[in-house]
């Protein structure tokens, strides 16, 4: 008789895995059940979107832009148009910065939506996964009216945004907020109070905050971690100064500061607070100006580098972008949140089982449109 | 802390470290690559500046006939500074010292400069490809590169720019 | 009509020139063919009602048919047909690498499992083919049978997912065989026998007057008893919160990853019929099997099928309302719910059931 040996099984989740939010391959050690450790494996939808930049002139980067984090593509328009505004040095009218506003945190909310949804998808809750679906698609909807696009939008620009906001958006939107802020207690009941989904995520993968703010994680995972910081109140841009909003931070109310439920939870309540911003910028907003007022003829820079960051639902979205003092971007660097809040996985989820994995994955809430650019 | 400060405190511990500090339109400082190390330590490690997170590795090609650069953006979110430090790189040979054990997040973004550039980060503990394939040749966001016709006998289709 | 009542029928008829042997194999095809029936029907029936049960919950219309010819029928009635036609046109596929032998026999031992297990479950008075002594027990016996199909499935398709699904779901059931049947002695132990239709019988007649003398309603111990079992019923029958041998999210389809067409019918196959089969011995030893529930009325034949399918139905409803409301248990906390939490309220529950049937004497 031979000694008995058990070793160690190499997992491989993905490319072709139903929860890896997109086209992801985990190299996963495992001992039984028990994850010894995880090595994420990316690129596979990588599109050389940095190496097109040199190639294409300012303007017709953004509908690259808005491929990269498909789920929420206002937000990265958002913020790359900052940085070439902040290159030229142009200051965009008021109508637009409120509409800007609105559909930023438009956005948000569906993003949101469909992190919670996949979330509960990964931990095996399929029918919250449809509500939310079912009031993403809402949102899509306005979108669909503003700008013809339900997820690629092309719709800001470099000083102004390519149309105005059609009749009857203003009171639609107040229509869908009214509905969606009761739907929010919805989904607590039907998911965020559930004691399965509790048991599964409260103290599963805790992310520290000195870990976190090491390995880059930004965003709601790292407010989930209990840190309050945002960009949108700490480093303000655009007029997010003018509203008064509440970041929400992990306080470990069902478990430990920063565990999954914690990054879930804060998820939740930030779309609480989109749905006041857009109410106050609803309220505020000029209802009349030309939105393409500042819009440049042509967009040639000067020369020098630029470095703008945004708050985008997946964290901190920079664009580092550098000028020759031509139409076309010499270099332009996207830093993606998703791909730093992916590089932690590892790091947070040994030991845990492969459940646990894939819900720590789910909750990091990542794009790999953006990861792998 | 704002810039001027920082560079004192540079220049107190450091001597000769910075080559050119300037704005462009930001500002930055351009250091010798044989400091970097310490540098790093020093920036992450000491009270005032306290440079607990790194944002950003942006790897550029200065063209063909000029230099490979890093740009490294900082940020400490205890005092709220920024300071973008720039390292210069010989084309021919473009090695620098890893960060990766002081900003964990250089982990990835040094491979993927690694990956662009063909810039060697030395001390990195798993310096691989991470967004193209191991066994992918050049470095593709150098300005000289050039696309190879075939990826394992199939052909890479061209696009026409 | 049972089994031997069969035999005589076809003895008695123009058959009876093939003698007690023959008349008992006919005897046998035809009970199976009714079953397979019945199992097949009910698959059919129930992937259907889950699938719009689904729907509405999620504000979905779920399937929908928009005519006649080869459209799925109205409100989508013949989707689940379809669905079954094209399983049975579709390739079969056995992978490279898989131990070819096992992998076909695999699906065939699950479904076995739980087709002969209905052989003892009396759908009314006299509608059970074999009305046996021990048919609480050959039920519980044949039905854990179906795990060896799990695990050869799992470990012939050669597939990391499918050995960890055949490993978790090995370990689930068998787990949770234990205080499904423990919950079951507290009934057998008051009624003193193992026999279904005994069992069932002992239910006639109301309690307080106004219920029916079910056991669910009887005491304390056996209204526990029936929750115990029913929970650990969906978990044997592999069902969300409980479905981890097949977790979609982590085990993309646990056990029948590599299966497909005719072969993957079967594991669906066997999945609904085990569902019934546990609807069905928790309607037969908790609910009155086919008793009607207002004593006296609507009783007779074909009104105690009735009884006796619609509660199984109910049943089986309630467990597609669960599985469509929760998420999944994680496994260590799935062994947790079983050992730690069901089995001591189990044993409690006998324990309290003999204390009962003592004081009732």
């Amino acid at each position: 008789m031979g000694v008995n040996k058990t070793e160690e099984m190499v997992l491989n989740i993905g490319p072709q895995h139903p929860s890896t939010h997109g086209v992801l391959r985990l190299k996963v050690q495992t001992d039984g059940e028990i994850v010894t450790s995880v090595t994420p494996v990316i690129g596979y939808l990588h599109r050389c979107f940095e190496k097109h930049c040199e190639n294409i002139t300012y303007q017709q980067v953004i509908p690259f832009v808005d491929r990269c984090d498909y789920i929420a593509s206002m937000n990265n328009d958002f913020g790359y148009v900052l940085a070439v505004e902040k290159l030229l040095g142009i200051e965009v009218p008021e109508k637009v910065e409120y509409i800007r506003v609105i559909m930023a945190e438009m956005n948000r909310i569906a993003s949101h939506l469909l992190a919670l949804g996949t979330f509960g998808l990964d931990v095996g809750a399929f029918t919250p996964f449809l509500y939310m679906f079912r009031d993403r698609e809402r949102i899509l909807d306005l979108f669909e009216l503003t700008c013809g696009a339900r997820l690629l939008y092309n719709y800001m620009w470099v000083g102004g945004l390519s149309h105005d906001i059609p009749v009857g958006f203003v009171e639609k939107t107040y229509e869908f907020l009214d509905y969606f802020e009761p739907q929010i207690d919805e989904y607590n009941n039907i998911l965020t109070f559930n004691k399965i989904f509790i048991e599964r995520t409260a103290d599963v993968g805790i992310l520290p905050v000195d870990v976190a703010i090491n390995f880059g994680v930004t965003g709601p995972n790292l407010r989930g971690s209990g840190l309050r910081w945002d960009l949108r109140k700490d480093e303000t841009y655009s007029i997010y100064d003018r509203f008064d909003f509440n970041v929400p931070v992990g306080q470990g109310i069902k478990g430990s500061v920063g565990d999954s439920w914690d990054r879930y939870w804060v998820r939740v309540e930030e779309m609480r607070e989109c749905v006041k911003i857009i109410r106050q910028a609803l309220d505020m907003m000029p209802r009349d100006g030309d939105v393409k007022a500042a819009v440049p003829k042509r967009i040639r820079p000067p020369q020098g580098a630029i470095y703008s960051r945004s708050e985008t639902p997946r964290g901190e979205l920079g664009f580092y972008i550098l000028s020759d003092g031509k139409p076309k971007p010499f270099r332009l660097k996207m830093r993606s949140p998703a791909f730093t809040a992916l590089s932690v996985l590892s790091e947070i989820s040994q030991g845990w089982m492969i459940s646990d994995v894939l819900a720590i994955l789910g909750s990091l809430d990542i794009v790999l449109g953006e990861i792998d650019r | 802390m704002i810039f001027e400060d920082i560079k004192k405190s540079l220049d107190q511990q450091f001597p000769d470290l910075v080559l050119v500090a300037g704005e462009d339109p930001f500002h930055f400082i351009t250091i010798a690559l044989n400091k970097w190390s310490r540098l790093a330590r020093f920036l992450h490690n000491n009270k005032d500046l306290k440079f607990d997170s790194l944002h950003c590795i942006t790897g550029i090609d200065n063209g063909p006939e000029n230099c490979l650069e890093v740009r490294y953006n900082l940020f400490s979110m205890t005092h709220r500074h920024w300071l973008e430090v720039r390292i210069e790189l010989d084309r021919t040979d473009p090695r620098l010292p890893s960060v990766e054990q002081i900003w964990r997040t250089a982990d990835w973004l040094e491979r993927e400069t690694y990956d662009m550039y063909g810039i060697i980060f030395e001390g990195h503990r798993d310096l691989r490809r991470i967004l193209l394939e191991d066994d992918w040749e050049g470095w593709p966001l150098r300005k000289d590169y050039i696309t190879p016709e075939f990826y394992r006998e199939m052909p890479v289709p061209k696009d026409k720019i | 009509m049972t089994i031997t009542w069969l035999i005589e029928w076809v003895n008695d008829s123009w058959l009876g020139f093939l003698g007690l042997p023959g008349a008992f194999i006919l005897a046998v095809i035809i009970a199976g063919l009714a079953i397979f029936g019945l199992v097949a029907v009910h698959a059919i029936v129930a992937v259907y009602v889950e699938r719009k049960v689904a729907a509405f919950m999620q504000d979905r219309i779920g399937p929908m048919g928009q005519g006649p010819g080869l459209h799925a029928g109205k409100w989508g009635l013949l989707q689940t047909v379809a669905d079954a036609l094209k399983l049975l046109v579709k390739e079969d596929i056995i992978p490279a690498a898989a131990d070819r032998k096992l992998f076909v026999l695999a699906p065939f031992i699950l479904f076995l499992g739980a087709f002969i297990a209905f052989v003892a479950l009396p759908f009314s008075e006299s509608l059970v083919l074999a009305d046996f002594n021990v048919g609480l027990f050959y039920i519980l016996a044949v039905s854990s049978f179906g795990v060896i199909g799990l695990i050869l499935a799992g470990w012939a398709s050669n597939n990391k997912w499918s050995l960890y699904g055949a490993m978790r779901s090995a370990a689930q059931i068998i787990s949770y065989e234990i205080p499904a049947a423990i919950s079951l002695i507290a009934v057998i132990l008051l009624v003193g026998s193992l026999n279904m239709q005994a069992i069932t019988s002992a239910q006639s007649g109301t309690v307080w007057g106004i219920l029916p003398n079910w056991f669910v309603f009887q005491n304390p111990f056996t209204f526990m008893a029936f929750f115990i079992y029913f929970i650990a019923g969906i978990a044997e029958t592999n069902r969300t919160p409980f479905d981890i041998p097949e977790a979609e999210s982590e085990l993309v389809a646990g056990f029948h990853t590599e299966y497909s067409g005719m072969r993957w019918a079967f594991f669906f196959l066997s999945e609904y019929a085990n569902m019934f089969i546990v609807c069905g011995v928790a309607v037969v030893v908790f609910l009155g099997g086919w008793q009607s529930p207002i004593p006296g009325l609507m009783t007779g034949r074909i009104w105690g099928l009735f009884w006796f399918m619609g509660k199984v139905v109910f049943l089986v409803l309630i467990m597609m309302w669960i599985r469509w409301t929760f998420p999944r248990l994680r496994v260590d906390q799935l062994m947790n719910v079983s050992w730690k939490v069901l089995l001591p309220l189990a044993f409690f529950n006998l324990f309290g059931a003999g204390i009962w049937s003592l004081w009732l004497d």
